[in-house]
């Protein structure tokens, strides 16, 4: 089972929707003993960094996801589920993040030069930097879904796939059991279930846990 | 490089395609959920789901259609059509839209696109306008193109985007249904105040007008049509194809999957 973690950010009809869909039982969750008792956990995220991370402290749940991540159970963070698996964010002020990877998140502004648009909302294709069991299914040059207008940079220890948008923006990143998409796998069609179906089948024992 | 997007457009009432829908090689089809499937394994990068059902009745039946679309569907799902406030959003999302567009909505309450993306987010918030030359002068008309407003459609959507709208959709009511091709004079005025994504809409009727509209004004991200699709007329496949040949960024499906 995987356990969907509801602290009270963004739509979870689609992702939970997704994993019916490849024939993985998921349940929407905020309970601690739920969350223990899955084999898999799943961070998700719209929104306002700020606004995310109080909200993940304020219900006790950034304590639970952590243990879990330090037990060694894949864990995956989906767009801003997936920035708060860093050490901080830049998004108005400074803010902490879970910590789990090293690397910080920062404005695509500042990175992409004139003329784009932000946030980067479409389909952009994966460019493939090192091969993870999430991807195993993904082949380069797949499109994926995207809407954001911050990134993860200085994390090559765990950059799994980057994006052109401007610049080379982070997509997609793992290290050990911890996973992360800036796109959504939810909205990405087949390409994005087949990325869950991998991390469905992650067993988190490639590299050790975190 | 970021894809234009190819977004189908399908006009609801009580839980069924308006008009139906005839493709050469599925027969009739007014069920919105296998046409969303359809369309979804063919390559369309988003779908707009347009609700013209005026009593409550129907209204439910759009959103058990809306559900059962999102629950076997992963490409992102708009919807439009009687989003008058905030609860309206509310309704829509929890049956798993992505993005929410006000139209008449938004003016007859001004505010209500700077209370949605404070709740919701600008990224869930799509400004959809009808535009029609008055005098010369570009007019936003409301209540599905009946009624002239008097607004000054570019200062419109300038001030909804500056209130937190994060799309755009044009529709031009000179061009619309003509099928002689997007109306660029008014895409590039849209284009020249708004830093968001801007959807053009409204007198597509061959390929070669999403061609000339991607070719002539970069600042366009998205085509959206409806009956060219939906006859197929236009087949969404072989436009992506046409598209990669102008190399305009298009997404192309594996339909062997």
């Amino acid at each position: 089972m995987v356990a969907i973690i509801d602290y009270g950010v963004g739509n979870l009809f689609s992702l939970r929707s997704s994993f019916a869909a490849i024939g993985v039982e998921a349940a929407v969750t905020a309970d601690p003993e739920t969350i223990h008792k899955a084999d898999r956990v799943i961070l998700p995220g719209v929104g306002a960094f700020e606004d995310a991370a109080r909200k993940l402290r304020e219900t006790g749940l950034d304590r639970v996801v952590r243990a879990e991540a330090a037990d060694g159970k894949p864990l995956m963070g989906i767009c801003l589920g997936m920035q708060m698996l860093f050490e901080r964010s830049y998004e108005y002020g400074v803010h902490e993040g879970l910590g789990l990877l090293k690397g910080e998140i920062r404005p695509i502004a500042e990175r992409i030069g004139e003329g784009l648009k932000i946030p980067q909302m479409g389909w952009n294709a994966l460019k493939i930097r090192r091969q993870s069991p999430i991807l195993k299914y993904t082949q380069e040059g797949e499109y994926v879904y995207f809407v954001h207008s911050y990134s993860a940079v200085n994390c090559d220890e765990s950059l799994l796939a980057t994006v052109e948008y401007g610049a080379d923006l982070t997509a997609c990143v793992g290290l050990g059991n911890v996973f992360g998409c800036q796109f959504h796998p939810e909205k990405s069609g087949s390409v994005g279930l087949k990325i869950l179906k991998a991390f469905c089948e992650a067993g988190g024992e490639t590299e050790g846990a975190v | 490089m970021i894809t234009k997007r190819i977004i189908p457009c399908l006009d609801v009432k009580n839980g069924r395609v308006v008009k139906g829908v005839n493709f050469l090689n599925l027969g009739d089809v007014a069920s919105p959920v296998e046409l969303a499937k359809y369309y979804s394994d063919h390559g369309a990068d988003e779908l707009v789901f347009y609700d013209i059902t005026a009593s409550a009745e129907g209204r439910g039946l759009f959103t058990d259609i809306l559900t059962e679309t999102a629950r076997t569907v992963f490409i992102p799902l708009t919807v439009g059509g009687g989003i008058n406030t905030t609860a309206d959003f509310d309704r829509v999302l929890k049956c798993g839209a992505d993005k929410v567009s006000v139209n008449s909505g938004a003016i007859r309450d001004p505010s209500l696109v700077g209370k949605a993306a404070r709740l919701y987010g600008d990224q869930c918030v799509v400004l959809s306008v009808d535009v029609k030359r008055v005098d010369g002068v570009f007019r936003i008309f409301a209540k599905g193109g009946r009624e002239n407003t008097g607004m000054e459609a570019i200062e419109w959507i300038r001030r909804c985007v500056g209130e937190g709208a994060g799309e755009v959709v044009v529709n031009s009511m000179d061009t619309d249904g003509v099928k002689q091709g997007f109306d660029l004079e008014l895409l590039e005025k849209v284009c020249d105040v708004v830093k968001v994504p801007v959807i053009a809409s409204g007198g597509a009727g061959k390929i070669e007008d999403f061609i000339t509209l991607f070719k002539t004004l970069p600042g366009v991200d998205a085509g959206l049509a409806a009956s060219i699709f939906h006859f197929g007329e236009v087949e969404i496949s072989a436009l992506k194809e046409e598209m990669r040949r102008n190399g305009i960024s298009a997404r192309i499906v594996d339909r062997a999957e």
